[in-house]
């Protein structure tokens, strides 16, 4: 494609490095752009650029954060003994969304997947090993994994390290569709397992 | 079964394409180079979702286009009567039953059975072990859904394994624990795979024995020896637990069912080795006619069969024996490429099917006619 404009060609081809967007889609916001006032172009730049510069991790959980720790693990009124592993921040969202879990979170950081370079050394996993080591109380985890070939390794791999410390461990596979990423699954269906589960190790 | 219809849209050579197929004999005549081999491909790719002829799906894709579609209407006992593959350049393959859109493409295969009989067939029996583990793997993934599974499991497993033994090696620190949960997926599925391919070559070897002897007339003694590392499940926990620092060393997985091996024997010697090129041509026609009737046994009606250029590949002892099969019904609809139309009607002429022969020229199929001495309706 040629552009009128080298301006105009920069902005295309670094807006159509977003996955999911082409060059035409790009071409198209750009203009959009160009047609806005400086303000709202400003607060659009401003806010990326933060994002990338002023984002932390929080220390405890690796949920994104803007203080060391996140809300959830800064929040007197969660129970700090159950954990919720996830692979991602978006599993970790959808699960809040529902509104039904009163427990803390793990971000791994992904699934195991050697072929696409992500090994055990990878995942966030000696920090969830310390937390399990370091609790005063017993501990509850919860994988909330995909059900992927993948995301069961991901489980299995974990289930050996955390074993030795006397976890109770549960999964929320159940009521997730088979092959449904977490992310996708609706708010209710989660709400529900995640219940479910958890009258299932309290109750019996 | 068989399909009345096909519809192709920018695959490989064709830009678009409608055929309307007789239940019998459909001969793709013309030059080569002109696409007669790509039609038989589409119709392999509509019933195992994939190339026939070893292509990756973007190269099934006109070059002048980012996508193709493949369309087929089937008729006869199957589950769903309209048929639909779309591969968009880069993206997920779709394929719709119905206008159901499949979750995964294994629950499409074994739903039309297919053999294809083709001119690099002596590979099968001359090349190496990798070749025969395809074949066999091939027929039990069309014959058992749940072979299809555990074995893609494997594969998946296994790749990972491999990737990961490669990155220790790499960082050059062995560690066993990360190792761990693979092989306590991959041996159980190791030990499955083993016994169903240990069974179904029970069934199998009489059925490929009786073909051998049937084309050849019946000298020689055609035998079938499975060798599996699997086959003892204690024995074979323990060697694939004890090979891991040889894996690490290796960088790839020594032990499991990958390394199984299928060997033939004529008359006690290894034909691979000793088989003249004749025993060899032989011996594969009666493995894809065994495939066929294993394949027939279980579904209940005779699978699609493609034969590739066999007039010119195959010498005319063998053809006759096939073009007997035919006359025999033993066959249900059946399609044939060959470069001289004389020649295939000819051969065909005196058989009692419906025949249809379509003229084929540069990726564009021209019009059909009726050759055979049974009305196309039938
Ligand atoms: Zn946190």
């Amino acid at each position: 494609m040629n552009y009128p404009s080298k301006l105009i060609e920069q902005a295309v081809l670094e807006i159509s490095k977003l996955p999911g967007i082409g060059k035409k889609t790009a071409l198209r916001l750009a203009l959009h752009l160009l047609k806005q006032n400086e303000q709202t172009v400003e607060g659009l730049t401003g806010a990326l650029s933060r994002l990338k510069k002023e984002t932390r991790y929080c220390e405890r959980c690796h949920n994104l954060s803007d203080g060391p720790l996140c809300t959830v693990c800064a929040s007197p009124s969660r129970q700090e003994n159950v954990i919720c592993v996830v692979a991602e921040v978006p599993d970790l969202i959808a699960i809040e969304n529902t509104g039904q879990y009163r427990g803390t979170y793990h971000v791994l950081g992904g699934i195991l997947s050697p072929m696409h370079g992500i090994g055990p050394e990878e995942l966030q996993v000696a920090s969830l090993l310390e937390r399990v080591k370091s609790a005063g109380e017993e501990m509850e985890i919860i994988f909330a994994l995909p059900s992927t070939m993948d995301g069961d390794t991901t489980s299995f791999y974990l289930m050996k390290l955390l074993k030795p410390f006397g976890v109770n461990i549960s999964t929320v596979a159940r009521g997730i569709p088979i092959g449904g990423e977490l992310e996708y699954t609706d708010e209710v269906t989660l709400g529900r397992s995640i219940l479910a589960r958890v009258k299932y190790d309290f109750g019996g | 079964m068989h399909l009345a219809q096909l519809h192709l849209h920018f695959f490989k050579n064709y830009e678009r394409s409608d055929l309307e197929f007789v239940a019998g004999i459909n001969c793709f005549v013309g030059p080569n180079g002109s696409g007669k081999t790509n039609l038989l491909d589409a119709i392999h790719y509509l019933c195992l979702t994939k190339s026939g002829f070893g292509f990756t799906d973007s190269q099934s894709i006109a070059h002048q286009s980012q996508f193709f579609t493949l369309q087929a209407e089937v008729e006869g006992n199957t589950a769903f009567s309209l048929l639909k593959c779309i591969q968009e350049q880069g993206k997920r393959k779709l394929f719709y039953q119905d206008g159901r859109l499949l979750e995964r493409l294994g629950e499409h295969v074994g739903a039309l059975p297919v053999v294809l009989i083709a001119p690099d067939d002596a590979d099968m029996v001359k090349g190496p072990e990798e070749n025969r583990r395809k074949f066999f793997d091939n027929t039990l993934c069309q014959l058992d859904p749940v072979y299809l599974k555990r074995l893609s499991r494997y594969q998946h497993l296994l790749k990972q394994r491999n990737a990961l033994l490669k990155t220790m090696q790499a960082k050059g620190r062995f560690q066993a624990d990360f190792l761990a949960p693979y092989d306590s997926q991959l041996i159980p599925e190791a030990i499955w795979i083993a016994e169903q391919r240990q069974q179904f070559l029970m069934d199998f070897e009489p059925l490929l024995q009786a073909q051998y002897q049937a084309i050849t007339a019946g000298q020689e003694h055609l035998q079938l020896q499975y060798e599996s590392q699997a086959r003892d499940p204690e024995q074979f926990e323990k060697m694939f637990r004890e090979a891991a620092y040889q894996d690490y060393l290796a960088k790839r997985s020594t032990v499991g069912v990958h390394k199984d091996n299928f060997h033939l024997y004529l008359d006690g010697h290894p034909i691979r080795k000793f088989g003249s090129q004749g025993q060899v041509k032989s011996a594969a026609i009666a493995l894809k006619l065994a495939q066929f009737l294993a394949l027939k046994a279980r579904v209940g009606f005779p699978p699609i069969l493609l034969l590739d250029d066999i007039f010119d590949k195959l010498d005319d002892k063998r053809i006759q024996f096939l073009l007997r099969l035919v006359a025999q019904n033993e066959f249900g609809q059946l399609f044939l490429t060959d470069a001289r139309p004389e020649r295939s009607k000819k051969m065909l002429a005196s058989l009692q099917t419906s025949i249809r022969v379509f003229p084929v020229e540069k990726g564009r199929v021209l019009a059909a006619e009726d050759i055979g001495q049974v009305p196309p309706s039938e």
